[in-house]
């Protein structure tokens, strides 16, 4: 049972503390699609996610009015889309064009798995289908991409690494018109998951059974109230304070994905423990950092604070979750944070503490515009700095980077919605041209090596 | 099918017996009633047993919306499965 006090503060929670279900993201398995050409594909690719997700939509609305908790996104992932076109590669954009048909009609917000696998080597058909990423997402709405560069395992491909800062830049410069929006929907990861159900980098796994749902909670808001009843507590009791909340909004993420999964005839995939910000005051990552005593993020300290709140929330989620999974972390994206938002436009925050903060929290450079004349080894370096860092320390790193086209330090890129608004930030100048251009396999690390 | 009815807004009379009363028309029963002031904020918390409701969830939820705006309070219906959840291991 549960009592009034209970009910009062699970309200509190919602209505003023931007508790939300952030993401219920259906995962489909397109790998029954592959027909003999990229017409026949597509057309297969198409009947199947409006079939399979037909009630995505409806579904989330129910539960959000049954339950009373905002669902905030619907979504689908798919499996790779390198891997559907491998017989047909440089027509992979067909594909891509009937997976942004079906995320319109299904009213869902975005559709990941416009994705490539490549963090061992790039195999002929791959190469190709990379070079179809920029004009694909030029040209639709709502599809991601991703593409995994590096693995703990197998090292980093550093030709896919410079492969990808090419195209980045191309993705920016071929969005233009919106302030390199395409580079909003593509990510570079190491380590990548395979039941993420966050975008702009969620795809299917081959590992993944037919269809999943897989959910992301939400609730800095929530940690962030909690916090500032105890501005005097040491550090140990604001842990044991993150953990305790981080459960109670896992419990609700873990009841909407089993019920979700029951109606929609689905598995239950994960619950992926995040504190996943908004551009919403009241829902900032960054906000929680500064209540625990940091005068602004990004100041000496910050990599220390997020690193505790990072532990405590899968602390507290893993003990409200029977199967955990995504990324499960604090995210920090610049653009999509209140805090971050205006920590970078007061020039607070830089690159390098972003980069510092990556080893520690769930995911990587996100959201973060730079200068559009940054050249494309450059962007390769800032890559292949972080899938370092993800492939020494076991985790996932992503970088989702914009350089704004046209636009220099001090500027703005305004997005709109839940992508927000970034300033653009400074890089270093330094030219890494010579290491890009080297190509071949960082190896990995030895301790990658337990069997 | 346990759910939760809570009203929450200013005091003023009458809102036990119109929420009340809008419970018994829809053959809704009421398990148990609390009720709290918090400063000028009056909460009431309703356990209803939902399984002889005349109609389904989501068209007793909206109507009881509509009928807290008409009251001039928030009237929330809730599965009870949330609460439970988030505040029990």
């Amino acid at each position: 049972m549960f009592s009034k006090f209970d009910v009062i503060e699970t309200i509190d929670m919602i209505e003023k503390e931007h508790l939300d279900i952030r993401t219920v993201t259906m995962g489909i398995s397109l790998l029954p699609c592959i027909r003999a050409t990229a017409q026949e594909t597509a057309q297969a690719v198409y009947d199947r996610v409006m079939q399979k997700a037909e009630r995505l939509v409806p579904t989330a609305t129910e539960l959000s009015a049954e339950y009373g908790i905002p669902i905030v996104n619907k979504r689908v992932s798919v499996t790779p889309v390198s891997l559907i076109t491998a017989a047909f590669p440089e027509e992979s954009g067909v594909v891509g064009a009937a997976l942004d048909r079906a995320a319109r009609e299904l009213g869902i917000d975005f559709l990941g798995g416009y994705s490539a696998l490549v963090h061992k080597g790039t195999a002929d058909y791959e190469q190709v289908f990379l070079a179809t990423i920029p004009e694909v997402l030029a040209t639709t709405e709502r599809l991601c991409s991703s593409v995994n560069v590096g693995s703990s395992k197998s090292g980093i491909n550093m030709d896919a690494v410079r492969t990808m800062g090419e195209i980045v830049l191309k993705t920016a410069q071929l969005t233009r018109d919106r302030d390199g929006l395409g580079c909003a929907k593509l990510v570079v990861f190491c380590n990548a998951v395979e039941d993420n159900p966050f975008m702009a980098g969620a795809f299917h796994g081959v590992g993944e059974s037919d269809t999943v749902i897989n959910v992301g909670v939400s609730g800095p808001g929530v940690v962030e109230h909690a916090l500032k009843f105890i501005p005097d507590d040491d550090l140990t009791d604001a842990a044991e304070l993150i953990k305790r909340t981080a459960f109670k909004i896992t419990r609700a993420g873990q009841l909407i994905a089993r019920e979700a999964a029951k109606r929609l005839g689905a598995r239950f995939g994960i619950v992926d423990l995040s504190l996943a910000p908004t551009p919403a005051r009241g829902d900032s990552v960054a906000h929680i950092l500064e209540t625990l005593g940091l005068e602004v993020v990004g100041c000496h300290g910050t990599t220390a604070a997020l690193a505790m709140l990072n532990d405590a929330v899968k602390k507290g989620g893993v003990m409200a979750s029977s199967r955990v999974g995504g990324l499960s972390g604090a995210f920090i994206p610049v653009s999509e944070d209140i805090g971050m938002i205006e920590s970078a436009t007061a020039g607070k925050i830089s690159l390098d503490k972003l980069e510092a903060m990556t080893c520690v929290c769930s995911v990587g450079l996100d959201m973060i515009a730079i200068p559009g004349d940054t050249p494309a080894s450059t962007i390769s370096a800032i890559i292949a700095d972080e899938a370092a860092i993800g492939m020494v320390n076991n985790k996932t790193t992503a970088v989702r980077v914009i350089p704004a086209p046209g636009k220099k330090v001090g500027d703005e890129v305004s997005f709109g919605g839940l992508l927000g608004r970034a300033p653009v930030m400074p890089v270093h100048t330094g030219d890494a041209g010579a290491f890009i251009r080297r190509g071949g396999l960082i190896p990995a690390p030895i301790h990658s090596f337990k069997n | 099918m346990r759910a939760v009815v809570t009203v929450t807004g200013s005091d003023k009379r009458g809102i036990i017996a119109k929420v009340s009363a809008f419970l018994f028309e829809h053959n809704i029963n009421i398990e148990d009633v609390s009720q709290t002031i918090l400063g000028d904020q009056f909460a009431m918390i309703m356990m209803v047993d939902m399984s002889e409701s005349k109609e389904a969830f989501s068209a007793v939820a909206a109507k009881l919306s509509a009928l807290g705006e008409q009251i001039g309070v928030t009237v929330r219906l809730q599965h009870a499965d949330i609460f439970d959840a988030m505040h029990n291991i």
